[in-house]
């Protein structure tokens, strides 16, 4: 049951400085509001309110039955998702580190994912699964991964991730509205202030960015939407999640009149923003966390190519992590940064 | 017709469980049922699974209120084993402490203590054979101390440093040392489990006479890891020792999260029809004792045991836990089984064999001793400061051999790492 609530104009609604981990507590808050069933669990999600505080308090407001603690197992939060799902809840799931998705697998890939397929359609899985995802916190191997195209590869799953505190919210309501299994990935090294690459700088608070401005009361940004952070000539940036900011600050401080483009959301990719900016500059810089080897760039690349090919004037630039676990004391050798996004850009603009 | 089978049956209910007590609160342990010491039987070696069953459900206790070491499971340890296990349980919470503070110095990005829990590491590693290979979580630091791993190649690893043998690629404490039978900690839940069977059924396939052991957290018995690893346990009647430690706490979900308001975890053994034992994990001679039982069940191919180790987590669940959000500060105070060091401390001082004197002594000893071996380690680095291994180092072991793709980036690495730090020499 959705509340018949008409959202007053965005322009008009009151609005004050959330961070990330806000924004994200208060889309569930309203969802919990607008559709009794909508329902949260997760290992330490209930009363202590998340090792990451995204549903603080949310417990308290929504009651026991509605905000949950689970048992440690992956496989169990998610299987129970899609049998609430089955009954007609619409459960949002929180695995507490991506990095903890694996023992969810087959009730991800085998059964939420095709279960409107095979029933054809008299069943559904209408679940978000929320992972805080990435590196950048000195995490090691088993708190830094960036598993999203293990995700973009299953058929029936949609992948989203978003890179500022207003998206956050929007999209997170999107995404529980929607009816197909979502995989929420949120960057937990942006969480608290949005990130230009150089670590060694103390961390700016999302206040003092013109995202962090999320207004009260509900909206949703529609799946599939892709936005320009900046629009530019010289060559177009494809990135999601911290690296939308590592991105634009490399190109910022380069003084390159980068188009950047946030992809928000991977599968369904709003594959009409993105060729309408390549055919338009002629070059395109793809740059994520997560390893290289079929990577997301991969498949961006290969479209590109496909669709784009005759308005290319340069090789697609692809910038990414290294195909190796991600190693905790030289994290920042590993990360994507300044340096390896910098000669992607010099060499894109000497083509 | 469904209606009539309904009746006039309240509505169902949720029930989500709740812990006890939560902060703030008064804590009274009153309704657990803590029995005598001595008073368990003690079954043979080879007998069937099922004469073990009531002992799931009952816990084994040794030292009792006097400190003396009571009952068919007193393992009867001469007073040099017993002063060689208090001071392995010291030392092991003197490099708590002192790594603990060591992270809040920022000297490293996390750490883990065992505080409370000593017994359940050291006295297990003290009653099997030094070559049984174990399968650790990530709170048996115990285990390694036990082993005479060295202290300063602990630290290295805790601090990333460039002396670490694990090459700074793993998360502070998750340890590898092949070399004192320690399999590498893998940071994800329960792993451990299956692959301790399957180490113990190699030794069986192989005819040898190690067997294996593994430890985990009540919280991660929710894993299908732990289905897996008993079922295939069961099944092939392999040479493992399984081990829960039940620490009441799993971050901020307390033991009911993983069935603790139901029955016991050692009862799980008995689904399994494997033999099962809940021990007083705060009793090292209890625990020393349940393991000799088991080691020697296993290594007379009489099959695995189960033992939960009832005991409580003194501390955060990590450096990054804040434990007084979630529960109340008076439990570890009102710990009904005490303290382990101090329990053996008391027992020795009782059978005339220690001293509060020498207690004192000892405890200086041990902070210097661990202070030395962070000093030692420093010169190799701490984190962040520069002196980590080569940045080729990233690479290799992904696989045996670097493909054309690594060896690739492994140049871009380094093409970046003299741009972002000319300073840094490679040697």
């Amino acid at each position: 049951m959705i509340v018949d609530e008409t959202p007053v104009s965005l322009q008009d609604a009151p609005a004050r400085r959330l961070n990330m981990i806000e924004a994200i507590n208060d889309a569930l808050d309203i969802m919990m509001e607008r559709d009794p069933n909508v329902v949260v669990m997760g290992e330490d999600v209930g009363y202590f309110g998340g090792v990451f505080r995204a549903t603080a308090g949310l417990q308290k407001k929504h009651g026991k039955t509605r905000v949950f603690d689970t048992p440690i197992s992956e496989c169990g939060i998610i299987g129970v998702a899609v049998g609430m799902g089955a009954y007609g809840l619409r459960p949002v799931p929180e695995i507490q580190f991506a990095d903890y998705i694996y023992p969810g697998l087959d009730q991800l890939v085998s059964e939420a994912a095709r279960l409107r397929y095979r029933s054809a359609g008299e069943f559904i899985a209408p679940m978000t699964v929320r992972s805080p995802f990435g590196g950048g916190i000195f995490g090691g191997q088993t708190h830094s991964q960036s598993p999203e195209a293990l995700f973009t590869h299953v058929s029936g799953i949609k992948t989203i991730i978003p890179s500022t505190p207003y998206d956050a919210k929007g999209l997170l309501i999107a995404a529980i509205e929607d009816n197909d299994p979502v995989i929420f990935f949120e960057p937990k090294r942006i969480y608290n202030g949005p990130f230009n690459g150089y670590y060694d700088t103390p961390v700016e608070p999302w206040a003092k960015h013109a995202d962090s401005e999320v207004p009260e009361g509900y909206y949703s940004i529609p799946l599939g939407k892709a936005r320009i952070v900046r629009p530019g000539q010289a060559f177009t940036v494809l990135a999601y999640g911290t690296m939308v900011h590592v991105a634009a600050a490399v190109c910022a401080e380069k003084g390159v009149d980068a188009e950047i483009i946030d992809l928000r959301s991977l599968v369904p990719l709003d594959i009409e923003t993105v060729e309408k900016s390549v055919e338009k500059t002629g070059k395109c810089l793809i740059v994520h966390e997560a390893t290289r080897t079929c990577g997301f760039g991969a498949e961006l690349s290969a479209l590109l190519q496909e669709r784009c090919f005759y308005h290319l004037e340069a090789p697609i630039e692809r910038v990414t992590g290294f195909d190796t676990p991600y190693p905790h004391s030289l994290e920042w050798a590993y990360f994507p940064g300044p340096v390896r996004i910098g000669e992607a850009i010099d060499r894109l603009m000497k083509a | 017709m469904t209606d009539k089978l309904r009746g006039n049956l309240p509505p169902l209910s949720l029930h989500v469980p709740e812990p006890r007590f939560r902060p703030g609160d008064v804590v009274d342990y009153s309704h657990l049922a803590i029995p005598s010491a001595g008073a368990q039987p003690r079954p043979d070696e080879g007998c069937a699974a099922a004469e073990t069953h009531r002992l799931c459900l009952d816990m084994v206790r040794v030292l009792d209120e006097d400190h003396h070491a009571v009952g068919p499971w007193d393992p009867k340890l001469d007073a040099d084993t017993l002063r060689r296990m208090l001071r392995t349980m010291a030392l092991t919470r003197a490099f708590d402490d002192r790594m603990y503070r060591g992270q809040r110095q920022g000297k490293t990005s996390f750490y883990m203590k065992c505080t409370g829990e000593e017994a359940t590491s050291v006295a297990p590693a003290m009653a099997l054979a030094h070559d049984d290979m174990v399968f650790p979580s990530y709170r048996q630091q115990g285990i390694l101390i036990s082993r005479g791993y060295p202290l300063v190649e602990m630290v290295n690893q805790i601090y990333s440093n460039r002396a670490d043998k694990l090459k700074g690629r793993q998360l502070p404490i998750m340890y590898s040392a092949r070399e004192v039978s320690f399999f590498s900690i893998s940071g994800n839940l329960a792993t451990q489990y299956p692959q301790a069977v399957g180490w113990a059924m190699a030794s069986a396939i192989k005819g040898d006479s190690r067997i294996a052991a593994t430890w985990i957290g009540e919280g991660s018995t929710a894993e299908g890891d732990f289905h897996s690893a008993m079922t295939f346990a069961a099944v092939y009647n392999a040479p493992v020792i399984f081990n829960v430690v039940n620490n009441q706490w799993a971050i901020s979900s307390f033991s009911g999260f993983a069935g603790a308001e139901r029955t016991t975890f050692a009862a799980r053994a008995i689904g399994y029809g494997i033999a099962g034992i809940r021990v007083d994990g705060n009793d090292p001679l209890a625990v020393y004792a349940a393991t000799e039982w088991a080691a020697n069940r296993a290594r007379s191919n009489a099959g695995p045991t189960l033992i939960e180790h009832f005991t409580y987590r003194a501390e955060g669940h990590s450096t990054s836990d804040d434990p007084g959000q979630y529960r109340s500060a008076h439990e570890r105070e009102e710990w009904p089984l005490g303290d382990p060091i101090m329990r053996l401390k008391r027992h020795l001082i009782a059978l005339g064999e220690w001293s509060e004197d020498q207690q004192v002594a000892m405890d200086r000893e041990l902070v210097d001793q661990v202070k030395a071996a962070t000093k030692e380690a420093e010169k190799n680095g701490i984190l962040g400061h520069g002196l980590h291994h080569p940045f080729h180092t990233m690479f290799e072991d992904v696989f045996e051999e670097l493909p054309w793709h690594l060896k690739e980036q492994s140049e871009q690495a380094i093409r970046e790492r003299r741009i972002k730090w000319p300073e840094w020499k490679e040697s």
